[in-house]
């Protein structure tokens, strides 16, 4: 290839100001496309709801509110943050709950145990099914895999105290030691 | 008597491949010194990353003849780094690792010029990357080697039968390195796979559950990732962990030990908890010195065409016994970053929403509800509503001043495609130029040397 070099820097150096524009300023990465991909796509349920706090020049920070038509989260209002890495979708995007809610599975720092968002993530998922799986916590919360023992402990041995706590947290108030900011 | 040889000229070994004529040559190949002075003197090559791979790569490449040459690493030098990275002295810890290099090589390779860049790849202009005739890379992640390979892979163009126009291709040499095992693999865009054609090769990363972490660790990798990502956020609060900050690390190393204690479970070590939250896995030098050793050389028979290339993967492993194979991957057509993509020519005043609806109609699309990105830029969404609000506004404006005036340039489109009669959702690279551009925009200067 070293002819081809030659007469590139040949080439350079007689026209240095001629700039026949072609390449553009900033690149973006295949992760990007594929996350602008999966959100036009997107097809929530009536319950859920996303907004893009940055703006449209950055779709890789956005939030998604989920409202729970059934089960013991009914009139709840929860909001999730997605942070999209660059190397999606070969890795999941990094969930966490911004509200403090009273869960088997999401714990009181806001983590969320949802496993294809760890072991169970695969490049073929996407958003839509990630906004279905934390939905789905709501409707069919699991006390086999805790994050919050008490919670799971309390919802396998008293469902109907299980009921109460949850109505009792949305409300704003306490559960045991732990207080917890209205939501509903 | 003693032999009065004439010193051995240092150009002996490269000279048996440079000038003579073989019959395992490339197709262009003109052995003879104006080959061997040309390397000299017209070739720049850029190495990228100072570490394992990148000192082995500074001292072969100086030593294959190359004089112009330049490394780009954003680290310092560490005291584990210095049983491979071998240019590198305990009085160094702590200097930038690209500039000690760049130094080392030139007071042994006498001649040899190259230039340090202390920065991230990121922190450079797309133009730097342009002025190097071939890229070798000596990284460390998925996300540098996809960002580098995004950036020589934008520099290709197309003719108008898709055919890559020879004087943009960007060939690149990437090593990588694990342990006893490593690869080396010569990309030229538009010729062989990229590293995004590739990238399916990778398996999937392994990630616990948090549950498990939370409740029921078994092993001490739980235990050292319960510290990392539950424990640390816990008590640390917005202070986000930094695995280089040897403080960080010793604290999620004791919060590891104590979780491993209360459950009984042996195993966590300072090295293991560095291995687990860091991904690393212990290096070798000779692994690193094999892995560079085919890197140059595949860059040397590039650039002077003395024989085939490596075509176009090699594995290699070392672990039992010896073993390495190349493997000829193919190229994806499709590629978002390598392939050509659908050529489009349009006039410079067509709004945005004239080129959504040509989409629709267009024989190679049939693209219905386009969404269009440029670049960074998104220039329309058609969902979710909250979004395409937003960008509505960019609907009467000129595609050609959204895409900031420029004669040409890749633009990504993705909809409802119909293809062999059904609707399928698809995502397309297309290369957009604009005729009646003359290619001089309004703030250009006066041209004249």
């Amino acid at each position: 290839m070293i002819g081809l070099f030659k007469v590139k820097e040949k080439q350079k150096e007689e026209a240095k100001s001629n700039n026949a524009r072609g390449a553009s300023g900033k690149k973006q990465s295949a992760g990007e496309l594929r996350l602008h991909k999966d959100i036009t796509e997107l097809n929530l349920p009536k319950s859920c709801s996303i907004s893009f706090p940055n703006g449209k020049n950055d779709l890789m920070n956005f939030e998604v509110t989920i409202k729970p038509d059934d089960g013991y989260y009914l009139g709840g209002r929860f909001v999730f943050t997605f942070q999209v890495s660059p190397v999606y979708p070969h890795e999941a995007p990094k969930v966490k709950c911004k509200t403090k809610v009273y869960h088997p599975n999401i714990d009181l720092e806001g983590n969320v145990c949802l496993n294809i968002l760890r072991e169970d993530w695969k490049p073929v998922l996407n958003i839509n099914t990630v906004i279905y799986g934390l939905f789905h916590l709501f409707t069919e919360p699991n006390h086999e895999d805790p994050l919050n023992h008490d919670a799971a402990a309390v919802l396998r041995d008293n469902p109907k105290q299980f009921e109460i706590n949850v109505k009792r947290a949305m409300s704003g108030g306490y559960v045991g030691q732990t207080s917890f900011p209205r939501c509903i | 008597m003693a032999d009065l040889e004439a010193p051995q000229s240092k150009t002996r070994d490269l000279d048996k491949l440079l000038l003579r004529a073989g019959n395992l040559v490339g197709p262009d190949f003109y052995p003879g010194t104006e080959l061997r002075d040309d390397m000299r003197d017209y070739v720049r090559i850029l190495v990228v990353g100072a570490g394992g791979l990148g000192c082995e790569l500074l001292k072969d490449l100086a030593l294959s003849g190359f004089r112009n040459l330049d490394v780009i690493d954003m680290d310092r030098i560490e005291v584990t780094n210095l049983n491979r990275q071998f240019l590198f002295r305990l009085e160094d810890v702590g200097k930038p690792k690209a500039e000690v290099a760049a130094k080392r090589v030139m007071e042994r390779v006498s001649g040899v010029e190259i230039v340090p860049h202390f920065s991230r790849i990121e922190d450079k202009e797309l133009e730097f990357y342009n002025d190097f005739n071939i890229i070798a890379l000596g990284l460390d992640s998925i996300e540098a080697r996809r960002y580098i390979n995004g950036v020589a892979c934008g520099f290709l163009e197309y003719d108008e039968d898709d055919t890559p126009r020879r004087e943009t291709i960007k060939p690149m040499v990437d090593g990588g390195t694990e342990g006893f095992k490593g690869h080396a693999r010569v990309i030229v865009p538009g010729v062989t796979p990229c590293f995004e054609c590739t990238i399916w090769l990778f398996p999937p990363q392994v990630k616990f559950p948090l549950c498990t972490l939370a409740e029921t660790p078994r092993n001490a990798a739980h235990c050292i990732e319960y510290a990392h990502l539950i424990k640390w956020p816990e008590v640390h609060g917005g202070k986000s962990f930094d695995p280089d900050v040897p403080e960080h690390m010793k604290w999620v190393y004791d919060e590891a030990i104590k979780r491993a204690e209360l459950f009984g479970i042996p195993g966590v070590t300072y090295s293991l908890t560095q291995g687990v939250v860091k991904n690393i896995i212990p290096a070798i030098a000779s692994t690193n010195a094999i892995i560079s050793a085919a890197c140059a050389l595949e860059t040397l028979k590039i650039v002077s065409g003395c024989s085939k290339t490596l075509a176009n993967y090699l594995t290699y492993n070392g672990g039992e016994g010896l073993h390495t194979k190349v493997t000829e991957f193919v190229r994806d057509q499709d590629c978002l970053v390598c392939g050509p993509g659908i050529l489009i020519e349009l006039d410079t005043s067509i709004t945005l929403q004239k080129f959504i609806d040509m989409l629709e109609e267009h024989p190679k699309l049939l693209l219905s509800k386009a969404s269009v990105k440029h670049g960074k830029d998104s220039l329309y969404m058609q969902a979710p509503p909250v979004l395409e609000e937003m960008h509505r506004p960019n609907l009467s404006k000129p595609l050609y001043d959204l895409m900031g005036r420029v004669q040409k340039d890749t633009v990504h489109v993705f909809g409802t495609a119909l293809k062999n009669e059904e609707k399928q959702s698809s995502l397309t690279k297309l290369r957009v130029v604009f005729k009646g551009a003359d290619g001089v925009t309004d703030m250009d200067t006066a041209i004249g040397a």
